[in-house]
């Protein structure tokens, strides 16, 4: 009979799980001030988590920091981080619960553009704010009324480079980007505004997260002779295409999209990082910033909290995640509120907010805030981030 | 396509067929002496150059690179004691099952102790920017250093299997396994030795192919996936023809880019393991009586 | 088919309806999301039960069906034709009710495919291909069709990443809702909630009634005889390979279904869904539900896609399928689920295969019980002394 017993063990398991969960469910909450619920889906872990780590970093180490500076309006900030390791799908179960269970004001993130888009629509339905840190344009465009983000705009960023191309006398160029709707954006924006600069785009080739070898792609965009590389990707093999082309002898200035701003890339790509070329927010070079520079203040307390508390250098991305939370705080704080819709019309009426990312202008019509000067041209030298000259 | 173009497609082609071609021993070793395929082959790879990076923060290169060999072969052995051994009735799909649940369960372990970063072996001579012209093509020192070491290993392992007891006791128990035992053969060692042995060359391998290819936790699946199209395009068990496979594929894989999207790299060399199935499941150099003959 | 066995149907039904009850008396409807979606994988799960419990095949790239149906599902109901809407044929598919012209959430209006004939295109894909790989790939045994397979799903997964149309590593969203009759329409808006709820399982509840339905015929003798020894059934006048097909193209399928409904439901896919770690899932899901135990793989599946979906795994998501999958091939290869309703219905399923195999023959009764009785697992030719 050792069967039948360890059936009726399986069975009274199931049951007790059963109604753990229930009661998991219908647990109530008491608090003397209400806390603000803040939900947050970072893609943590996962293959983009040199995206989701630093931004889940952030936004836990600011919500410590309210909190010890006795909250928002008086009440205290409950963070609610889900990691959803970019599966769109668990993003979407995440969101769900944020939303309806958790039933919280806000949610910043996602990490990813796909993963954004996954939840643009059901936070729109369910009017929830969402600010999202990730960059693709189709998150603002169609404009969804509840729906944000603090990344710059990646036209801003292809122009950037393309007027240094051209500044440097480059006619002729090669793109190649990762598989995603940034990758693919930049792509498009890049051809978009090319004529704009007397620039022609001989080949534009795309690879997934994983790639790790560009020999042979390489070898096609050598073949057709051009005079720049652009590489448009968040992805590690921002650090394998420079070394690729330093391997195979392709001797002509790389640049790369705003995705590149964090120092792991060049660490990893090591001597071949010299010399590449790419637009980023001022975050990067906070020190060399003069004192005058309105986002000095901002910049170097970021980075040196991030910096002492995480022993990390800091990234654009963690950037992307304080901008989001303290946009939503300052909303909160200039609504004198915690209900939604008065929140979201505070973020729409927000103007020149500092964050790291650039200085933010929202109204009804921009959702993203963000302007060309945001963003300063950097090149690497010595192994560091420094501005072009 | 101009000449250099042509030997570009064909240096990279040669250098990462050789990875797969030493995947494919591994696969190689391992069936034959058991009849399982080790579907976590791949991470041992990873394994072995996971390990070397962490150890190179703190000794030479090459002593790190031998430990870390050292630490995937003890891994192996672990895996095949822990795992494989005491299944005393083993069939295809339950073991197909095992090898998949352990090579997550590797992967797993391996982002758990390191994180999912992409990590790469600083380069065995020059740097990362060290190109050496050939004809007018251009590759890293490395991938010579690859091509190296892949020939060792497998002339190693000809001459291990051909002229040493212990290789010719694991022949024995890849011909018959009854028959060997009979002759005295430990062959339950020799399965765990087995195992070793591949876990050991994978290590090599994944550190020679890191400063190239760079190491990540999940790069072991699709190194297995290919490593187990050559094994299977040479022959399953058949080690020389895999590191003819290995190089015709590796070649199929270069060229591949120039026609195709690069996105589409993967689903080409699947497909090549697809056709070799659907067409000739005992490879271009097997045969089918030989196939049969096998229990698998 | 006999009623005593849709006792246990019966039974499922109950427990689903008192589930959506009590969630709801508890105002915990939303759990019935997590539910909704673990039900769509769940018919993944029956699919592939009747190919590896039950003819012994293994399938290492099932996600990739489930993602042709949510694909093509997905593609077709969010692709624009309104620049075409002037040509003759786009015309006449509006005429014929193929294309339908929505507005969507931000007021942009859409000319796209109907979802009943994106649906459609899904099953029919899901078939021709599964036709096409399977010809080949069930004539292959062992390693041999593991290795297929998992090809298979790796090429769905590359070329879904890879595709712009497929929307490349995002994948797609902004799939729209797929109405159904009387009303009752498959979306994910809260107010649909417990209505997709029963859609779902209404399907798992008609796949499992036909998957019954096909396990006591002569059909499920005749897999199970195959199960056993393929010689030995084909010596009997079974043709092993065209079962096998058939097999293999109806699990796809189902799959498909799934991925399709899914699609609609999660209003988007990506390539998430067409890894090889989502096909070893399923796989997981069948072993530990015992096989060919199809009450253990769907509540299996339920429980553990659920615990999943809502995070309790945390980031050991992939490692605790992983660890399932070796603990039950190691310690239970039965699966690890045997509640008293399973064995009545165990006992009743045998009763009955005893009862059809004497009128059929003594033979085909001897290998239709050699092959309902064996270690689940145990592939084909594996009996040698």
């Amino acid at each position: 009979m050792k069967t039948k017993g360890r059936k009726t063990l399986a069975l009274c398991l199931a049951l007790i799980t059963a109604a753990a969960l229930l009661l998991v469910g219908c647990k109530k909450k008491e608090a003397e001030k209400e806390p603000i619920k803040i939900g947050a889906i970072f893609s943590v872990t996962g293959p983009v988590s040199f995206l989701g780590a630093p931004e889940g970093n952030t936004a836990e180490m600011l919500v410590e920091k309210f909190n010890a500076d006795g909250g928002v309006l008086g009440h205290p900030i409950e963070l609610i981080i889900k990691d959803d390791q970019a599966n769109p799908e668990k993003t979407l179960s995440f969101a769900k619960q944020l939303i309806e269970e958790e039933k919280v004001l806000a949610i910043v993130g996602p990490s990813g553009s796909g993963n954004t888009m996954a939840i643009k629509d059901v936070c729109e339905e369910n009017e929830t704010i969402l600010i999202s840190c990730a960059a693709a344009e189709e998150i603002v465009n169609p404009l969804a009324k509840w729906v944000f983000k603090t990344p710059q705009k990646d036209s801003f960023a292809a122009q950037w480079d393309l007027k240094t191309m051209q500044e440097m006398g480059i006619k002729r160029i090669g793109i190649v980007a990762g598989s995603t709707g940034f990758g693919n954006l930049g792509t498009e924006q890049l051809k978009k505004y090319a004529p704009d600069y007397g620039i022609e785009i001989a080949i534009a080739e795309s690879y997934s997260v994983g790639e790790a070898d560009f020999t042979g792609v390489l070898n096609k965009v050598k073949a057709a002779n051009v005079e720049a590389v652009v590489n448009w990707s968040v992805f590690p093999a921002q650090s394998i295409v420079p070394k690729n082309m330093a391997q195979m002898g392709f001797d002509v200035p790389l640049f790369c999209s705003h995705g590149f701003g964090n120092i792991r890339y060049v660490e990893t790509a090591g001597m071949a990082a010299e010399g590449i070329i790419f637009p980023c927010g001022k975050l990067l070079a906070a020190e060399e910033l003069p004192r005058s520079d309105k986002q000095k203040k901002v910049l170097m307390e970021y980075k040196e909290d991030y910096e002492s508390r995480f022993g990390e250098e800091v990234s654009t991305f963690g950037g992307h995640a304080y901008d989001a939370l303290m946009v939503l705080v300052e909303a909160i704080e200039k609504a004198k509120s915690v209900e939604k819709e008065k929140v979201r019309e505070a973020i729409e009426n927000l103007t020149g907010f500092v964050g790291t990312a650039g200085i933010f202008s929202f109204s009804p019509t921009e959702h993203n805030g963000l302007d060309m000067d945001s963003l300063v041209m950097y090149t690497v030298k010595d192994g560091k981030f420094v501005l072009l000259e | 396509m101009s000449f250099e173009e042509f030997l570009q497609y064909c240096l990279s082609g040669v250098t990462v067929g050789s990875i797969y071609a030493v995947v494919a021993i591994g696969f190689n070793i391992i069936y034959n002496t058991t009849g399982i395929i080790n579907f976590a082959q791949g991470e041992f790879l990873i394994l072995g150059g996971m390990v070397a990076i962490s150890l190179s923060s703190v000794m030479p290169l090459l002593p790190a690179i031998l430990l870390a060999v050292a630490v995937t072969v003890v891994a192996g052995a672990a895996v095949e004691i822990v795992f494989i051994r005491w299944l005393k009735q083993p069939d295809v799909l339950r073991l197909i099952v095992i090898t998949i649940g352990i090579s997550i369960l590797l992967r797993e372990a391996m982002l758990h102790i390191w994180d999912e970063q992409m990590r790469a072996l600083p380069h065995f001579t020059g740097s990362e920017i060290s190109s050496i012209d050939i004809l007018g093509a251009h590759i890293s020192p490395q991938a010579l250093w690859v091509l190296g070491i892949g020939t060792v290993i497998v002339v190693g392992l000809n001459l291990f299997f051909k002229f040493t007891l212990t290789g010719r006791a694991m022949r024995a128990c890849a011909a018959n396994r009854t028959a060997a035992e009979l002759c005295g053969i430990n062959v339950k060692w020799m399965v765990t030795f087995s195992f070793m042995l591949s876990a050991g060359i994978g290590a090599l391998a994944g550190c020679a192919i890191s400063p190239l290819a760079q190491t990540q936790y999940d790069m072991g699946s699709s190194l297995a996936i290919k490593g187990f199209t050559v094994a299977i395009l040479g022959g399953l068990g058949r080690s020389m023809a895999a590191v003819a496979a290995g190089i015709i594929l590796g070649l199929i894989e270069a060229f591949s880019i120039s026609q195709f999207p690069l996105a589409y790299k993967d689903a080409v060399t699947v497909a090549v393991l697809l056709l070799i199935l659907f067409i000739k499941p005992s490879g271009l150099f097997g045969s089918r009586e030989e196939r049969g003959l096998k229990e698998f | 088919m006999r009623w005593k066995r849709l006792a246990p149907v019966a039974v499922l039904i109950v427990l689903v309806i008192l589930i959506q009850l009590v969630f709801s008396a508890a105002d915990a409807v939303y759990y019935l999301t997590q539910l909704t979606m673990s039900a769509y994988y769940c018919l993944v799960a029956i699919g592939l039960c009747l190919l590896m419990g039950h003819t012994g095949q293994i399938s290492l790239g099932h996600a990739g069906f489930f993602a042709i149906g949510g694909y093509t599902s997905a593609v077709l109901t969010t692709v624009n034709l309104l620049p075409h809407a002037g040509s003759g044929f786009v015309r006449f598919l509006g005429r014929i009710g193929f294309v339908v012209r929505r507005v969507d959430l931000y007021g942009e209006e859409i000319l796209s495919v109907s979802p009943w004939i994106a649906f459609l295109a899904a099953v029919i894909l899901a078939l021709v291909v599964a036709f096409v790989i399977g010809l080949p790939a069930t004539r292959l045994k062992g390693h041999y069709l593991a290795m297929a397979t998992l090809g298979f799903g790796v090429i769905i997964h590359a070329v879904a990443l890879g595709t712009a149309v497929l929307g490349e590593s995002d994948g797609i969203s902004g799939v729209p809702g797929f109405r159904l009759f009387l009303g009752l329409e498959v979306n994910g808006r809260l107010k649909f909630r417990v209505q997709n709820y029963y859609i779902a399982w209404f399907l798992i509840v008609a796949a499992l009634l036909l998957a019954m339905n096909l396990i006591h015929s002569r059909v499920g003798r005749a897999l199970r005889a195959i199960h056993g020894s393929e010689q030995a059934a084909s010596s009997l006048g079974i043709n092993p390979a065209r079962y096998k097909l058939t097999v293999f193209v109806f699990s796809a399928v189902l799959a498909a279904v799934g991925g399709s409904f899914a699609a609609h439901y999660n209003g988007g896919i990506g390539p998430s869904e067409a890894t090889v770690m989502k096909s070893v899932r399923y796989v997981a899901i069948v072993a530990v539900g015992g096989m060919s135990n199809l009450w253990g793989i769907v509540l299996m599946g339920m429980l553990l896609n659920f615990l999943s979906l809502r995070g309790y795994f945390g980031s050991y998501d992939d490692a605790v399928f992983a660890a399932i999958l070796i603990g039950i091939m190691l310690f239970a290869p039965r699966g690890i689920l045997r509640l008293p309703l399973l064995d009545s219905v165990r006992r009743l399923a045998g009763a009955g295969r005893g009862a059809l195999a004497r009128a059929g023959g003594p033979l085909a009764g001897i290998l239709a019980r050699r092959g309902g009785e064996r270690k689940d697992g145990e592939a084909p030719g594996e009996r040698h002394g």
